[in-house]
């Protein structure tokens, strides 16, 4: 018997898509019944309080969370965001309810161990509801009390070989797609990558000292599956500089009709025969691509690697094999400047482990903006107020034709002393001489 | 409840600890087909909505079924993904970054019990638990943030609206009729947790009140000069308030015509709340996207200043949210994404063909980029 009545919850049970709803229920249900005769260390009620908590929000339309609460473990700032309930005496299965953020595997593998073992612990000493996953990536913990905090640490590390995330002012949990694991467009392991960088920078992961919030994503290609170019401060997409490799039997084979075009995508509706000139030739975005015969030419050092041709016929072009990664900079959401999304920074890196080219440059970035960063400054922010060239300065990258989408179209350049003839010290009496007043 | 010990202690909490140990290495828990094929993949196809074929240059192959699932999920739930995973695919699987659980085997003979098996499943209140689809061109799982359900800032809920929304848009996650992938996105505050200013549709919670003021509270509570630094359009001053019992305490003052209910403040300082009933609901944005192909990302843009929070089901959401997808399902050309349809065909068609009314809400005023988006040009259509 459910603790608190939800009729407007319950609405939200029937419908195709999984209702979370019906899922609190069975795990609110699954609590009381405790079958495996835990004791639990969060109350037995928890998420019946917290289903009779968001009923109230649905009904007054607001949220019933206090702001914040500075809780974590000892030695980090961050991985644990505190939460209290505004209304502790209705619901005090959710009076105290933190979250804690466990860093996700690369490419989100799993085995069903580990995930059971995360389950058990949950089950004992949380609220027995996770996020798959937060936003940035995390398997995200929701809901327990104060002093479980070091005792779920204490677990994740010692028995799982498992680390908290990042939140607050640090390095937030990096994240990838699923990369060369299981996708012939990857142009880098994203997943080494990523698991490299996170371990080199932990400390900045778990100990806040940075402006603000710092995030790096992991594209394998261009096609941006996780969003690197929006979202993060610090975004690696895979790319290549030689030439798409052409398998003419599959173009062939394509313009024939043996081979589904777009790998299927788009099979939920009759698009007619597929049309070669029509779909990949005509829309590509640089015109660098044409038949001779029956043969695709691509005029390589033309393409843009929008990856369109790749996606429409990917059984007959793939990636080139120079493979390496560009680095673009100072993306974010609106808050509070209004969106930005990544600017290029470096065109090509090669990605090699122990990757301190890459290395060099997110330190020099990191001491800059460390520098020169207001507090709650993204990095973004930063390059806009004192503009693309002083970071160019501060990583020691040169200025070219890349990083810009058209030049100025205003002449107000901020001319440096030494780049002028003679330096701006002039003598006005001198001057004077030969102009009179 | 008797506390159960790990092993830690309070009074010692340096001893035996283990830190910066980062996560668990993703070699530990890749499917033996992915080990052995990393980097080796050829192609892929996706042969029904939600499965896909990956065929590596060795030969062997990996069948991807992949279902839809909410991220609020309980360890009963993620239990039964276990038992699903360890009687067809060897105990392994993975999530997507969209939140879907992808199921994978090597061979094409093991794809129809898992997904007979994956569709078989409900919930008691009739949802499926793993439905199977999301893929190519068509709708797929929404990345979403908290809500009500666990945030201090939100707007509006997360997984309510996410729940009506999928539900009213699930024809387009089980099938592939669309001219290109169309990806929404859900997030209950301007923080935005996740990337939804950079979607094809975008739901978005939003204030339209300026914040209430605890003048008792709010020199105790917050740091002033923090307060009024967090402004970004500098509508907050200091002041000094009298109270009803003739104490003075240290304070703000608000200038609400500059406000912008960014709620900015408010995570600064615990003394500013914003959120109300009537003033708070949902933004629509639209036309947005993250990938590079055929042109450059986009940001999403406001096509609906305010809906209502209708709880329990947003049906003033979900109305325009399906006009949207039908008006781009009726109209774009194959490969146009929803930004690009609307630039193509003019966004005073857009409002047409989606039959929204185009408000004064709509036209930017927020600082210089506000000037690049009006029409400098003589062409427009009537």
């Amino acid at each position: 018997m459910a603790k608190h009545k939800t009729p407007l919850l319950d609405q939200l049970e029937s419908g195709p898509w999984p209702s979370f709803v019906s899922d609190m229920k069975q795990e609110a249900e699954a609590r009381v019944k405790n079958v495996k005769g835990l004791d639990y260390q969060t109350p037995v009620e928890v998420v019946d309080d917290l289903l009779g908590l968001l009923e109230l929000s649905f009904v007054d339309g607001t949220t019933h969370w206090k702001h914040g609460g500075i809780v974590g473990v000892f030695g980090y700032g961050g991985g644990v965001i505190g939460r209290y309930c505004d209304q502790p005496e209705k619901f005090p299965g959710v009076a105290h309810f933190h979250t804690m953020r466990v860093n996700q595997p690369g490419g989100k593998f799993y085995t069903t161990a580990y995930l059971k073992e995360i389950c058990d612990l949950w089950d004992l000493r949380g609220s027995g509801l996770t996020n798959m996953h937060g936003s940035t990536g995390d398997i995200v913990l929701l809901g327990t009390t104060t002093p479980q905090l070091e005792e779920i640490f204490f677990e994740l590390t010692h028995k799982m070989n498992q680390d908290l995330g990042g939140s607050g002012s640090n390095l937030r949990t990096p994240s990838d797609c699923v990369g060369s694991a299981r996708c012939e467009y990857a142009c880098y392991d994203t997943q080494a990558l990523c698991y490299a960088l996170t371990m080199e920078y932990q400390d900045e992961l778990h100990r806040p000292a940075f402006p603000y919030k710092f995030k790096f994503k992991f594209d394998g290609c261009p096609n941006c599956c996780v969003a690197s170019i929006a979202r993060s401060d610090m975004s690696f997409i895979g790319t290549w500089k030689d030439d798409i490799r052409i398998d003419q039997q599959a173009v062939a084979a394509y313009i024939g009709g043996e081979l589904k075009p777009n790998a299927g995508a788009h099979s939920g509706r009759d698009w007619g025969k597929f049309d070669i000139q029509k779909e990949v030739i005509g829309r590509c975005p640089t015109e660098c691509m044409w038949m001779d015969g029956k043969t695709l030419k691509i005029d390589n050092r033309e393409c843009t690697r929008c990856m369109h041709c790749i996606n429409v016929m990917p059984r007959a072009l793939r990636i080139g094999n120079d493979r390496g990664l560009s680095i673009l900079v100072g993306a974010k959401a609106p808050i509070l400047d209004g969106a930005q999304m990544g600017s290029l920074l470096v065109p090509f890196i090669s990605v090699e482990d122990p990757y301190d080219e890459i290395k060099e440059v997110i330190e020099g970035i990191w001491d800059w903006w460390m520098e020169e960063g207001k507090n709650r400054e993204r990095l973004g922010e930063l390059i806009k107020r004192q503009g693309f060239q002083k970071m160019l300065e501060a990583v020691n990258i040169k200025p070219m034709a890349q990083h810009v989408k058209e030049p100025r179209s205003n002449p107000y350049i901020f001319w440096k002393e030494e780049e002028v003839e003679g330096g701006w010290t002039r003598d006005v009496k001198e001057y004077r001489k030969h102009h009179l007043r | 409840m008797a506390f159960i010990s790990t092993g830690y202690q309070p009074d010692k909490p340096m001893e035996n600890r283990i830190t910066d140990i980062g996560p668990k290495h993703f070699d530990d828990f890749y499917p033996p087909v992915i080990k052995a094929n990393k980097g080796k993949w050829l192609y892929h196809e996706i042969l029904e909505p939600g499965v896909l074929v990956h065929v590596s240059e060795t030969g062997d192959e990996v069948y991807t079924v992949r279902a839809g699932g909410a991220r609020l999920m309980s360890v009963t739930h993620i239990r039964e993904i276990c038992e699903i995973a360890d009687k067809h695919c060897g105990g392994y699987l993975r999530f997507t970054t969209r939140n879907n659980i992808e199921f994978m085997v090597d061979s094409k003979d093991k794809v129809k019990a898992l997904k007979a098996d994956l569709e078989s499943r409900k919930f008691p209140g009739g949802s499926f638990k793993f439905p199977v689809g999301g893929t190519g061109a068509g709708i797929t799982n929404i990345v979403h943030t908290q809500g009500w359900i666990h945030c201090h800032t939100p707007a509006t809920d997360a997984s309510g609206t996410v729940k009506a929304t999928m539900d009213a848009v699930f024809n387009d996650f089980k099938t592939m009729r669309l001219p290109a992938h169309l990806r929404i996105s859900m997030a209950c505050c301007l923080n935005m947790c996740g990337a939804v200013h950079c979607s094809d549709i975008a739901i978005l919670g939003y204030h339209r009140k300026p914040p209430m003021l605890d003048h008792e509270y709010l020199d105790k509570m917050c740091e002033i000069p923090l307060a009024i630094a967090a402004c970004p359009t500098a509508a907050i001053k200091p002041s000094k308030i009298e109270m009803e019992d003739g104490t003075k305490v240290n304070s703000v003052a608000v200038n609400n015509d500059r406000c912008m209910f960014c709620g900015n403040c408010y995570t600064m300082c615990p003394a500013m709340p914003l959120s109300d009933k009537e003033g708070d609901g949902i933004v629509l944005m639209a036309g947005g996207k993250v990938s590079n192909r055929l042109s450059a990302p986009k940001f999403s843009k406001v096509v609906v200043a305010f809906l209502p929070n209708e709880t329990p089901r947003w049906p003033k959401m979900t109305k325009v949210i399906t006009q949207m997808i039908e008006a781009y399902a009726k109209d774009a050309r194959k490969y146009e994404r929803l930004g690009e349809w609307a630039e193509r065909i003019g966004w005073e068609r857009f409002f047409d063909k989606c039959e929204i009314e185009f408000t004064h809400h709509l036209i930017d005023d927020f600082r210089d980029p506000a000037y690049y988006t009006w029409r400098q040009t003589t062409q427009f259509k009537f």
